[in-house]
Parts: C-alpha cells; sequence; structure tokens
C-alpha cells in the first residue's frame, strides 16, 4: 500500500514509513533521545528530498518531545526555571538556523553542511560518550577508584548574569545555558534534530544538572524547539510535510513506549556505550560517503514557476 | 485505467467506420491526421501510483506516427560536484531554464529508420535533443555536459524516456498509443504533441493538452502549504502535538 506525500512530491509504501518511525522511536526509546538525528539520513537515503526530510522530522520530533516531556511534567522531574531559560535560547538559535539553511540551500551546499555537521557532532558526542562509559565499566571493576568530585569549579563559573537553579542545585551564569541552547537550536533547525542526543550530555557534563531533571528539561526545550523550527520552515520554504511527520509519528510513539520498556533492563554504561556505538556508526557512514568518489558528479535541483 | 481507455477508442474507431462508409463516394478526409487521449485529466490522489492514459487518433494515409509528452516548463540547476580538502562538494552550477519537468516519446518503429538526424533535431524528437536555455553559461563545451547530466539525471528519476510506449497501427489508418505516467509524475499543465511523418518529413502535427493535479486531501494540503503557510505551520505543530499527549495519556494508563 503506498502513499502519496503531497509535499515530498512521491509515493511511498505507507508500511515502511511506519517500520522507519517505529525502528527509529525503539532506538529514541531505548537510548532517551528523539532519534531526529536518525530520522533525516533515514528519510534522505529512502528519496526524500533533503530539504523536506529536515523540516518534516522537526515535525514528527515534536510528537515524541510531549509524550516524554508529559510523563516527566506527572514525575515532577523538570527544573521549569532551566527550561525556560533554554526555551529562549533554543528558539533564537532555531530562527538563526532555518534562516542560515535557505542562505545555504541557495548557495548548493546545504547537503555538504548538513552531512559535516552530523559527521562532527556525532562523532563528537559519540566518542565522548564511549570513553566515558569505558571509564565507568572499568571503574566498576576496579571499585577501589576515588570517588567523583560533587562540584568542580572551572572558568565558565567566572561569568557574569549568575542566577540560582533551586530545583537543579545550581548558581550558575545565565550566559552557559543560554549559550548551548542556541547552539542546539541552530543545529534543529538546519538538520532537523531536536537535539536531546547533545542537550542531555551537555546538560550533565557542562551544566552540571542532576541526572534526574536532565531528560525532562531536555524534553521541554525539545518540544518548543521543534515546534519554532517546524513553523519557521512551514513559513520560510513551505517543506514541511504534515502527511510525511505524521505517519512517522504513528510508528514512533509505539516503538519509544517498547524502547523505554527495554531500556529499563539495561544498565546506564550499557545504554550510553550502545548509544556511542550507534553514533559513530552513523557518523562514520556520513564521512565515507562524503570522501568516496560519487557515482554521478552531477546533481540536479529543479524549481517549479 | 488501460481498460477505461478502450471505450472512446472503439468509439472513435466505429465513427470512423461510418463516417469513410458514408463518405465513400467522396475523395479522402481533408484532416490528415486526428488525434486525442482518453482522459485530459491525470489525478493524483493519495493511494496514487502512477497512470495510463490512451492516445488514439487516425491518419489519412499510412505514414509513421511520433508522440511527444511535455512536462510544464521550470528552471533546473546542475551542480558538479570536485574534490575539496578530502570532501567532495558542489563547485560548480549552471542553471536552465525551460526544462520540461517531464518528456517522453512513443514512436510506431525506431526513430533512426524513417527520420534524419536534422529532422529529429528540429522536432526535438528524441531526449538528447532537447534544446534548454543555459544562464551565463561558461562555455559550449561545459553547457553540453551539464546538460547531459541533467538529462541523465531526469532519465533515471523516470520523467525523461525516449521509449515510453508504442504506437501501433490497427489497418493503415487508425492508430493507438499507450503512455504511461510514473508515480513520481510532476503536476502541471503538459502538452500531448502527435506528429505524422511520410518520406522523412512531418506532414501534419497535432496539440492536446493534459493536466496533471493533485486531487483531494493531498492537494488540499499542498495548496494550504502554500498558500497559507502559517497556519499550515501551527497546524502541523498543533497535530503532532495533541498525538503525543494522546500517546502520552494512553501509555501512562498501561
Amino acid at each position: 500500500m503506498t502513499v502519496y506525500l503531497p509535499i515530498a512530491e512521491m509515493s511511498v509504501s505507507i508500511f515502511l514509513l511506519i517500520g522507519l518511525g517505529a525502528g527509529v522511536g525503539f532506538l529514541g526509546g531505548v537510548f532517551g533521545v528523539g532519534g531526529g538525528f536518525l530520522m533525516t539520513p533515514f528519510l534522505i537515503f529512502i528519496g526524500v528530498p533533503p530539504a523536506v526530510a529536515v523540516a518534516s522530522t522537526a515535525n514528527q520530533v515534536i510528537a515524541g518531545g510531549v509524550t516524554s516531556a508529559y510523563a516527566h511534567w506527572r514525575r515532577r522531574t523538570i527544573d521549569m526555571r532551566m527550561a525556560w531559560v533554554v526555551v529562549a535560547g533554543g528558539f533564537v538559535g532555531s530562527v538563526v538556523g532555518v534562516l542560515l539553511f535557505g542562505l545555504l540551500r541557495r548557495f548548493g551546499q546545504i547537503d555538504l553542511f548538513i552531512s559535516l555537521s552530523y559527521v562532527i557532532l556525532l562523532g563528537t558526542v559519540g566518542t565522548l560518550m564511549a570513553i566515558e562509559a569505558t571509564r565507568t565499566l572499568l571503574r566498576r571493576r576496579h571499585s577501589t577508584a576515588g570517588r567523583r568530585r560533587l562540584h568542580e569549579h572551572y572558568w565558565m563559573h567566572g561569568l557574569p548574569f549568575k542566577v540560582r537553579f533551586p530545583r537543579s542545585r545550581l548558581y550558575i551564569s545565565v550566559l552557559m545555558p543560554l549559550t548551548l541552547s542556541f547552539a542546539i537550536g541552530v543545529l534543529s533547525g538546519v538538520m532537523g534534530v531536536g537535539g536531546g542526543f547533545i542537550m542531555v550530555p551537555a546538560m550533565i557534563y557542562l551544566l552540571g544538572m542532576p541526572t534526574q531533571v536532565v531528560p525532562g528539561t531536555a524534553q521541554v526545550q525539545i518540544v518548543f524547539v521543534a515546534s519554532s523550527a517546524t513553523l519557521l520552515q512551514a513559513v520560510q520554504h513551505q517543506t514541511v510535510d504534515a502527511l510525511l511527520a505524521f505517519i512517522l509519528l504513528i510508528g514512533g510513539v509505539v516503538g519509544s513506549h517498547f524502547g523505554s520498556i527495554m531500556s529499563q533492563r539495561l544498565r546506564g554504561e550499557q545504554l550510553r556505550g550502545l548509544l556511542a556505538l550507534l553514533l559513530l556508526c552513523v557518523a562514520g557512514k556520513l564521512l565515507v560517503d562524503l570522501t568516496l568518489t560519487p557515482g554521478d558528479m552531477f546533481t540536479v535541483v529543479t524549481q517549479r514557476r | 485505467m488501460a481498460g477505461v481507455g478502450i471505450l472512446p477508442f472503439l468509439l472513435l474507431a466505429l465513427s470512423w467506420g461510418f463516417l469513410s462508409w458514408g463518405m465513400a463516394a467522396r475523395p479522402a478526409a481533408a484532416e490528415p491526421l486526428t488525434a486525442d487521449v482518453s482522459s485530459h485529466l491525470i489525478a493524483i490522489t493519495t493511494g496514487f501510483t502512477g497512470s495510463d492514459v490512451v492516445l488514439f487518433g487516425a491518419t489519412d494515409g499510412p505514414g509513421d506516427v511520433v508522440v511527444l509528452v511535455r512536462g510544464p516548463e521550470g528552471q533546473a540547476t546542475v551542480r558538479r560536484k570536485g574534490r575539496v580538502a578530502g570532501f567532495w562538494m558542489n563547485v560548480q552550477s549552471v542553471r536552465f531554464d525551460r526544462v520540461p519537468a517531464y518528456f517522453a516519446v512513443a514512436t510506431t518503429r525506431d526513430l533512426n529508420a524513417f527520420t534524419s538526424p536534422a529532422v529529429r533535431q528540429r522536432e526535438q524528437f528524441g531526449t538528447q535533443f532537447l534544446r534548454f536555455d543555459a544562464r551565463r553559461e561558461p562555455s559550449q563545451e561545459t553547457a553540453d555536459r551539464f546538460r547531459e547530466a541533467l538529462i541523465r539525471s531526469k532519465t533515471d528519476e523516470g520523467l525523461y524516456a525516449d521509449e515510453v510506449g508504442q504506437v501501433r497501427f490497427l489497418g493503415d489508418r487508425l492508430f493507438r498509443a499507450n503512455i504511461r505516467f510514473p508515480a513520481n509524475v510532476p503536476t502541471g499543465t503538459y502538452t500531448v504533441d502527435v506528429f505524422l511523418v511520410r518520406e522523412g518529413e512531418v506532414v501534419a502535427a497535432q496539440a492536446t493538452p493534459l493536466v496533471v493535479s493533485k486531487i483531494g486531501v493531498g492537494a488540499d494540503m499542498a495548496d494550504i502549504a502554500h498558500r497559507y503557510s502559517a497556519v499550515y505551520g501551527i497546524i502541523a505543530v498543533l497535530v503532532a502535538g495533541m498525538a503525543g499527549w494522546l500517546a502520552g495519556i494512553i501509555f501512562r494508563r498501561n
């Protein structure tokens, strides 16, 4: 059974899309991330134009974000003050991201930029997580290793505009979460990702937030940033295929539910190790594609009048 | 779709039969070529997987028939990749105007058998004879290479085809052809040009319009997305948000 996607202007098997949504949703649920960073490359792979893939993934990411933000809100595991700060930074970032997207598309470098961003980001985050997970696993074996310091001070704590975040038990400069969320907002505009896979480690390692409030707070930010990216892409480029997004999210919500059940059976460092492996695989694949001699040197983009 | 197409063809055949019978005493009909398509509208619905259109017609005697199907014209940017610091990136681009979104040829037999290269070039019989206007082309050689790449890319997408179907004669005056439109056929106004070729020269030609249009929910969505893009964006965000919230409630009960 095929379905005609009105914005992507192509017919695709509906089961392929639901399966894709479920598969990515499952992985997202296992690792506690939105899965947008996997969805965009897969959609491009099945022939969806990159611009439509990016914008529709942003739209689809909203659903999963709302589901888990709602669950965290009921469990009171969201730092609302921090959430508003990162939403503000993320919003401005996504505006810049969508404008940057349009500019790069005009110069014909959008595909390269998306691929390179993925390689750099997934590669960096994947490597860091792999190192961290290996260390934790080793430390667990040799339990003599010293206990981690509760709070570390470095140059970032010297920045002005300090604000108290009681829920996270933090007193830090508001510039830190603002800059961080701005950068992730730019990414979500350009790459169509929610940014959970960077936001979560950044909140833990850079901001020093307590682990239990991180996923919920990150999800609130993802919902708002993905919403503003969707809206901006719709207005600026008319590339949001709502039908594509809707079919994907049907599979996605079911997949992510079973994924999160699965995640409770795995240990934290095992999860992080597996996620790191997954990120490195995607980055490696994209890097190989960028450096291998392409089968066809030419690409064609048509514009309608 | 093919079954639907046979009925008008039979009707035409019948009427043609009556006509020639009634006018048996007179000389041959004045029109050397008459042709029409079974449907002037290809509707792209949500379950669209491509469509067949039957072209049928009559000539005033033996000859060869060439059918050209042309989609709406637009711009195309062709980019060439080059190696920069180990990575492949777009380094050169040429923009073409008047590029048909779709182009297909159907003939009675191999074009080389009954037309000269000059005629094929003049009448654009075949994808390699398509004429696009290159903007600010660096050189003729570059423009030609990019033109070839454009035609190759469109052919790979199934949007350009040199042999989309065969024109078959039934007797020596009636002909019909099945034209296959793929699932990714672009929307817009098409022209179906039918040529009658005798002794290597085009002796008659006729053009018929054909509209490819999105119909139903998909069409409305695309229309709203372009005309009321802000409203569309807000609805897209709300639908996704509500779906996620609903899922949250359903899975909470489990």
